[in-house]
């Protein structure tokens, strides 16, 4: 047990800095007296005891961490901050549970945005923007703010920072310290997000949901502050600023950092996805339209686009917001936008999901176990962007791809097995595990994770936690060899 | 000329040979004292052994009297400091190096004044593979050429039995393409060579050489031979260099298989190439080149660094159904032996890139060398300078100019325009000629037509 006390000590720093942006709450519950400053005032003391107790604990076994340690400290951050980031909801909604508090607190912080709170409308507003925070700081990653602003994490610092930052190649550092990178990223994703805000504001939201919709949108994360989500506002304006900034937070934020530092737009076509990803979007858009004029649901093109586009791209970069039930929609429509809310995100965004990067491998080495049926002799590397990708890397996503097919297998029969229907299971945990947010049929837009039971909440929790540390994360530190030395 | 070579590999020999031969003093530097040996009992120049590119080395040589540097060992970097050094300290008028890497081609600064200082880049291995890249665009063709940019090219072609223009005299060609204006510059006949008049008849089996504006060269051929089918397919036996630079100029328009034996070229060679298939394997394994069905393989170029390997290679690819056989062969013994034989087309590196070295040796502005049949003619770009005090060409017509034996002005490139020249055609200054010679021994005579000297005041 001496190698988890380091990894405990950054946990306090942590879980500190989780206690200083809940201040942010705070501070709006008591300008505003919306009644919750006290659920907050007593989260915030327990979160923050916790974290300089903890901090003082371990103090004596303050080290850099080592490789293995990344694992362990991610693990750790993603599974233990849900439970103080709930602290505020199951402190001031009466009855809610832990389980389903938890799950909130994990689907916040994973940027899914299923939720099992209903009655958004009537919640205090300082309510919502913590549950918007939530989501902000999940998007980015916990642990990339923490390399950005605490300095005492060592090499294995930069392996944490691998660990959470979804992908499959992330050897390339956008700077010589990893800090620096840390520190660039975030740079662009909170201008980014104040942007969004503004573009909200201007479009006619008040500023409470301006800037709620601002960090979920950024985030990718798909909590609304109404039960109806974006149905409420009804206006193509606002729906136009949601898609242009969904669409900029599925692309890989280290490209958007190269177009900071003065790269030009010539950075995105350089990008082994963001083209073929905003094809995806594009392209799905426009099909899923004509197919709803074809099959009736709507009369007019352009209304039938502006649905179609706005619920495409909502669900395909895992965000989750709705303008209406498409799950009533002929059945091709919704289960396509399910399918590409699976692959359609690029590797470093604020998304979730296989990642386009993974998809393009794999289809590639699809073509390729071909050619080498035909030609036996012939080398055909797999290449992204003219440069070949190792074999090792193949396999990892080869790995990755199994790990995915039987999670997703696993949680289905799991939520099956308790009760649920299989479009109900099957896309719970297709939305679940792509950190997207609402599934089909009972999970749809229309309705809400409450419907499911107490074990089929923690199955979907897991889920979500595996998806948003990519799998391998979190699984290794489950396995014995892990602990082993 | 006093001539420094740097490296004593293969194109340095070569040039070594064609510039002793054409009466300049050479030295050659290289580290490798044995094969040094070898060349200076076998020509008459003299060696120095050394690192090219140290000072003392260059200065043993005589490079502070030298009118030339030539650096073309292994290293790009070598010649490049070899250039800078002649230039800044030595004062050497022209330096030429020998460079392979793009990224330093492609440069300006890099090589010029600021930078290494470098008069010309060639890369033979670029050039070749333009040589080679033109026979798979005509696949009739024996050899094209080009001239002023690309505006005139001269193809040499074999005539065949059902070309409209074969077992007719030469001046039908006129009436038989009447909008194209071309020019028969020689014809050989079982080696030896025929002065084209207008009443020349061209036989089956003549190898003659036209001259024609660029988009013309189509037409031309199809006078003198059938023309076959488009090359659609192409097999590139040997991934190095000009295996690799070729499969990269090919694989846009034709349908590409590159076979390579060295597992991790190989690997290079995939990375490199996008549409072109890189096959693992022995050039020679007959196995090989049936599954990958060489019989349907418009052309079969064999480029490895052997020559035994290439010629076994296109021997067999031609027996198994290739249509047509291209082969680089170093050794000039191979070459003679072969032609006439089952392969197409052989191909000598020396021969196909020493034009462009040549073109600065030569005195007059010669822009321009092109070796024929082997080294055994030349055809030669030059532009016509001073005015017609200075000069025996400038304000003379064409059948007035005292030119040497065996030598005729082929066309004239006035700015853009393209005139074929005809006995009436004057020559004014600045105009590039292009004049073919059939005996080299008149070269001398030819340059010195082009010079504007005291001599001629």
């Amino acid at each position: 047990m001496v190698r988890i006390l380091p990894v405990l000590h950054i946990l306090a720093h942590v879980i500190v800095i989780l206690a200083v942006f809940m201040m942010v709450p705070l501070g709006l519950s008591m300008a505003i007296d919306d009644g919750a400053a006290k659920a907050y005032a007593e989260a915030l003391l327990v979160t923050a005891l916790t974290g300089i107790a903890l901090w003082a604990a371990t103090r004596r076994h303050k080290r850099e961490l080592q490789t293995r340690d990344g694992f362990l400290l991610v693990s750790l951050v993603w599974t233990v901050l849900p439970v103080f980031a709930m602290l505020p909801l199951l402190l001031y909604i009466p009855g809610l549970s832990v389980t389903d508090a938890y799950f909130e607190g994990v689907s916040g912080l994973t940027a899914s945005g299923g939720t099992v709170l209903t009655g958004l409308d009537h919640l205090p507003p300082s309510i919502n923007i913590w549950r918007g925070l939530m989501i902000w700081l999940g998007g980015m990653g916990i642990i990339v703010l923490a390399v950005a602003v605490l300095p005492l994490l060592g090499v294995g610092g930069s392996q944490a920072f691998r660990a959470e930052t979804p992908g499959p190649m992330k050897d390339s550092k956008l700077t010589p310290r990893i800090t620096q990178t840390a520190k660039g990223l975030w740079l662009v994703y909170v201008c980014l997000t104040a942007a969004c805000m503004l573009s909200y504001r201007v479009a006619g939201m008040s500023w409470l949901d301006a800037v709620m919709h601002g960090f979920t949108t950024t985030g990718l994360g798909g909590f609304s502050t109404h039960d109806e989500s974006f149905a409420w506002f009804n206006s193509p304006v606002m729906e136009a600023v949601a898609i242009v900034f969904m669409t900029i937070s599925g692309i890989n934020y280290a490209t958007h950092f190269l177009l900071l530092r003065g790269g030009g737009l010539r950075v995105y076509r350089r990008d082994p996805e963001a083209l073929a990803y905003i094809g995806l979007l594009a392209g799905s858009s426009l099909m899923i339209a004509l197919f709803l004029m074809h099959g009736g649901v709507f009369d007019s093109f352009w209304t039938a686009m502006r649905y179609a586009a706005f619920n495409v791209v909502s669900v395909a970069t895992t965000t989750g917001y709705a303008t209406t039930d498409y799950n009533l929609w002929p059945t091709f429509a919704p289960v396509w936008l399910l399918f590409i809310s699976c692959f359609a995100c690029c590797s470093g965004s604020t998304g979730g999901g296989i990642k386009m990067i993974r998809a393009r491998m794999m289809l590639h080495q699809a073509v390729r176990e071909m050619t080498r049926i035909v030609h036996p002799r012939a080398l055909t590397p797999v290449k992204i962007n003219g440069a070949p990708v190792e074999n090792n890397i193949i396999f990892a996503v080869l790995a990755f791809m199994l790990m995915y097919g039987t999670t997703l297998i696993a949680g289905t029969m799991l939520l099956a097995v308790s009760g649920a229907d299989i479009v109900t299971a099957f896309s719970a945990i297709v939305a679940c595990i792509n950190n997207m947010g609402p599934g089909l049929n009972k999970v749809g837009p229309a309705s809400t994770f409450a419907v499911l039971n107490d074990f089929q909440t923690w199955v979907c929790t897991f889920v979500m936690l595996l998806g948003r540390l990519e799998l391998f994360t979190l699984i290794v530190v489950l396995t014995p060899s892990f602990w082993r030395r | 000329m006093r001539i420094v070579i740097l490296g004593a590999g293969r194109v340095g020999q070569s040039l070594a040979e064609s510039l002793v031969s054409e009466q300049n003093d050479i030295t050659v530097v290289d580290v490798d004292e044995a094969r040094l040996r070898e060349m200076q009992n076998r020509l008459d120049l003299r060696t120095v052994s050394g690192n090219a590119s140290h000072p003392s080395v260059l200065r043993e040589a005589g490079i502070e009297d030298a009118d030339m540097m030539i650096a073309v060992t292994q290293s790009d970097e070598i010649n490049l400091v070899a250039c800078k050094l002649a230039a800044s300290f030595f004062n050497v008028p022209t330096r030429i190096a020998r460079i392979r890497a793009t990224e330093f081609l492609d440069n300006e600064r890099v090589l010029g004044e600021d930078g290494f200082s470098v008069n010309l880049a060639i890369c033979p291995e670029q050039i070749l593979t333009d040589y080679i890249v033109k026979l798979i665009q005509f696949p009739e063709a024996l050899q094209v050429l080009e001239f002023a940019q690309g505006k005139v090219s001269l193809v040499a072609v074999r005539a065949f039995q059902g070309g409209p223009l074969v077992g007719h005299p030469l001046k039908d060609l006129r009436r038989h393409i009447p909008s194209v204006d071309a020019r028969v510059a020689a014809i050989f006949r079982d080696d030896r060579s025929i002065v084209p008049e207008g009443d020349t008849i061209v036989e089956p089996g003549d190898e003659v050489f036209c001259l024609a504006a660029t988009q013309d060269i189509r037409q031309v051929m199809r006078e003198l031979r059938r023309m076959d089918k488009p090359v659609r397919r192409v097999m590139i036996a040997g991934g190095g260099n000009i295996g690799l630079r070729l499969a990269e100029a090919l694989e846009r328009d034709y349908t590409v298989k590159v076979i390579e034996y060295n597992k991790r070229r190989c690997e290079y060679l995939a990375c490199q190439l996008n549409k072109a298939l890189v096959l693992q394997g022995d050039v020679t394994d007959e196995g090989l080149l049936e599954t990958e069905d060489v019989s349907a393989m418009d052309v079969f170029v064999a480029v490895t660094d052997d020559d035994e390997n290439n010629i076994m290679s296109s021997l067999l690819a031609k027996r198994m159904g290739a249509r047509r056989v291209i082969t680089l062969i170093n050794r000039r013994a191979y070459v003679n032996l072969l032609q006439a034989g089952s392969i197409d087309i052989a191909i000598s590196p020396a021969q196909a890139t020493i034009g462009t070295l040549l073109a600065h040796v030569r005195r007059g502005d010669v822009t321009q060398v092109h070796s024929l049949r082997r080294g055994a003619a030349e055809a030669i770009e030059a532009v016509v300078h001073g005015d017609s005090e200075s000069c025996k060409l400038v304000g003379r017509r064409v059948e007035d100019i005292d030119l040497p034996k065996g030598t005729t002005i082929g066309a004239i490139v006035r700015g853009e325009e393209v005139i074929m020249a005809h006995h009436d055609t004057v020559i004014r200054a600045e105009d590039h000629v292009i004049v073919f010679v059939t005996d080299k021994k008149m070269l001398p005579k030819v340059e010195k037509l082009f010079q504007v000297g005291i001599s001629f005041v």
